[in-house]
């Protein structure tokens, strides 16, 4: 009979400490974790970066990716974002009662995985099972903390005349997911879950005037632009002919109807920089895996203050506002 | 996608020239509303022409008496609805009141890209009276005729399907016979002629005297529609053109045809902004009764439009753009939506909304 996660798992007893020792503990030993202590002693810095990210994706599994590695790069890129070097995350396991072990082996592995290619280590954890459901599957909280390497990055920063680059295609996550839950278009696009500490330390080590960086995840890269302009004197002007989308991921949009603008990147950075560093930073991205097609996209302006307006490829102009509500395919 | 600039400054150039005056031109269908907020396709029109949405956003135009009926279905305890995302959100008579509201206090709903993904859904849990709300013009019936046909073949008995669905030509009808009514010229819906045939918006000339371009849905064909429009307001010349000989015939998809006659008839329907229109609405045949969920729940609603303040039905027939409504950006945003049109991504409000020019 194939094993499952029972209530027993979640118990505290025997059954739980079996899920640490035999599947968590293995898979990311360390000696902060191995201590298996309520928490972890870690070595300090003088400035830490602090994020944490809960992630109840569904399906689970989907191409490009699956929860595990989503949970380790979300945090890490969070970290990496604000200018710090990632080292250590807790991963908190929410299970539903039912789940096959197989699955959740897999996502551990993932995690595993993950973890070591960004350079982090699992140094805390938890892990709650709550009755069939009451949960899909599996949720998965991580928090990290990461040493900050180059402080100051901030959107209050920004300048007009300010490039805006984004380090890839956008919208890959968000329609990869999309089309793995309706069960169309499977094998043609990808999750671009990717850990971006690599990308970030080579966009800051090249000494650019980098101004902010961030992820744009859920509400897309029109949601996360006009985080950085809300309420100021500056606006930003997009070109939509220089924004890279892959025509998988155009095509999907049109098909459901949804934006590629708004739609959730895992594995891409927006950077703001300097006009005058721009292709400094852009070599840079293109050096690494997560960056080949960096591009610039627009430029800060004070024409259009607080605004983001796409110059559209037709010719016209429009304003991107924030993403309201979560994407919704339409009819027809 | 690369457009020609040369080709779309040339259209531009000629529309200037042609424009023998200020026009009214109305979009029939939502996705032509779309992709021209979209395209920012009107900031680049001369100023004397005005874009109206007509009533061809399938969500805008259901009425929130039929919603309310909706919402109440959703609370049944067997009952599992499925419908396409936009009607999610729609609010019935009580503002934030809607589907994706149900869902959180425990309705069983799931959003569907086919009809015939409900079919298999109902055939998965024969415990569950599945219902498909059927939304749509002629160009989504034909999809929901296959659900109720594939059912039928395969005794999904536990599925049913809430038609809504409606047909262009009465509301065109109503719209134009109407008091108040300022168009010069329709942009038809490329979607439906492509089932209909072109020849179905050719009463718009012949019986009207209206100009009728049929109109693809890039911004350049939207464009190309434009200009064929002024052209034909400045020759005193209607009639109806296909600009969108690519995907529309002259009679369209007898297949689909076949199918909507196997399936539906005509019925009187309710609208948003235009009321009971005669002929309207297609319901299904006495042979597929079986299949319809407004006799299997005996589903009844009051046949007279319900007061509201939102103005959406004055935006789908032309009367007022959707800055014009009090609620517009006030009340009534995407986030909270009073209004349908505000609702769905097709809506006029919501196009206007989110993709102001700049």
């Amino acid at each position: 009979m194939e094993e499952i996660i029972t209530l027993d798992y979640g118990s505290g007893g025997r059954k739980t400490a079996r899920l640490i020792e035999k599947l968590l503990v293995p898979a990311f030993s360390n000696p902060a974790l191995d201590s298996l202590g309520d928490g972890a002693i870690i070595e300090g810095a003088e400035r830490l970066a602090f994020s944490t990210d809960s992630f109840v994706v569904d399906p689970i599994f989907f191409p490009g990716g699956d929860i595990g590695k989503l949970a380790v790069c979300g945090t890490v890129n969070d970290l990496a974002v604000c200018g710090a070097a990632p080292k250590y995350l807790s991963l908190a396991l929410i299970l539903e009662e039912g789940l096959p072990m197989r699955e959740l082996e897999t996502v551990v592995a993932s995690i595993q995985k993950a973890a070591e290619s960004a350079g982090v280590q699992i140094v805390t954890g938890d892990t709650k099972v709550v009755e069939k459901g009451r949960g899909d599957k599996l949720y998965i909280n991580t928090a990290g903390i990461g040493f900050v390497k180059y402080p100051g990055l901030s959107p209050r920063s920004i300048r007009a005349g300010d490039a805006v680059i984004v380090s890839g295609t956008v919208g890959d996550h968000g329609t990869a997911v999309m089309l793995a839950r309706s069960g169309m278009m499977e094998g043609e696009l990808c999750s671009d879950c990717a850990a971006l500490n690599g990308l970030c330390e080579a966009v800051l080590s090249t000494g650019a005037a980098v101004r902010v960086l961030r992820d744009p995840t859920r509400g897309g890269v029109a949601t996360t632009l006009n985080e950085f302009i809300e309420g100021g004197e500056l606006g930003i002007i997009l070109d939509e002919e220089k924004i890279p989308v892959r025509p998988q991921v155009q095509a999907a949009c049109d098909m459901l109807g949804l934006d590629p603008l708004y739609c959730a990147n895992e594995g891409k950075l927006l950077a703001v920089v300097d006009a005058s560093d721009a292709e400094c930073v852009l070599a840079a991205m293109r050096e690494t895996d997560a960056g080949r097609d960096a591009a610039v996209i627009g430029k800060v302006s004070a024409e259009t203050p607080g605004r983001l307006v796409l110059q559209t490829a037709f010719g016209g102009r429009r304003i991107l506002q924030k993403l309201t509500g979560a994407q919704l395919p339409r009819i027809c | 996608m690369p457009w020609d600039k040369r080709r779309t400054e040339n259209v531009l150039r000629e529309i200037r020239e042609d424009l023998p005056g200020p026009l009214n031109l109305m979009e029939v269908c939502g996705t032509h509303t779309m992709a021209i907020a979209k395209s920012g396709l009107k900031a680049m029109l001369p100023p004397g022409i005005r874009l109206l949405s007509g009533p061809g956003c399938p969500v805008c135009v259901t009425p929130p008496q039929v919603i309310d009926a909706v919402l109440e279905l959703s609370m049944e305890k067997d009952v599992l609805l499925t419908s396409y995302g936009d009607m999610l959100r729609v609010p019935g008579s009580r503002a934030g009141d809607s589907l994706l509201r149900r869902k959180a206090l425990g309705a069983q709903i799931e959003t569907v890209y086919s009809p015939v993904d409900a079919v298999e859904l109902a055939l998965r849990h024969p415990e569950k009276q599945v219902v498909f709300l059927g939304v749509g013009f002629e160009t989504t019936a034909p999809g929901t005729a296959a659900a109720v046909l594939t059912a039928q073949e395969k005794g999904a008995k536990n599925f049913s399907v809430w038609s809504m669905l409606k047909c262009v030509e009465p509301a065109l009808r109503t719209l134009i016979q109407s008091e108040v009514f300022l168009v010069d010229g329709f942009l038809c819906p490329g979607h439906v002629a492509s089932i209909i045939g072109a020849r179905g918006f050719a009463f718009l000339p012949e019986e009207y005297g209206l100009p009728a371009v049929v109109a693809g849905f890039e911004p350049e064909d939207i464009l190309l529609a434009v200009s064929r429009l002024v052209r034909q307001l400045a020759e005193h010349r209607p009639r109806l053109e296909n600009a969108y000989p690519r995907a529309v015939s002259e009679h369209g998809n007898r297949l689909a045809q076949q199918m909507l006659e196997t399936c539906f008839e005509r019925r009187f329907d309710l609208w948003r902004g235009l009321g009971g229109i005669g002929e309207s609405g297609l319901q299904l045949k006495p042979a597929l009764r079986d299949f319809d969920a407004e006799l299997r729940f005996k589903v009844s609603y009051p046949e007279t439009e319900t007061k509201t303040p939102c103005r959406c039905g004055d935006v789908i027939t032309g009367r007022c753009s959707p800055e014009d409504c009090p609620l517009f950006g006030k009340r009534c945003t995407p986030e909270d939506p009073v209004g349908p049109c505000m609702v769905s991504s097709e809506g006029a409000c919501a196009a206007t909304w989110k993709y102001k020019g700049a």
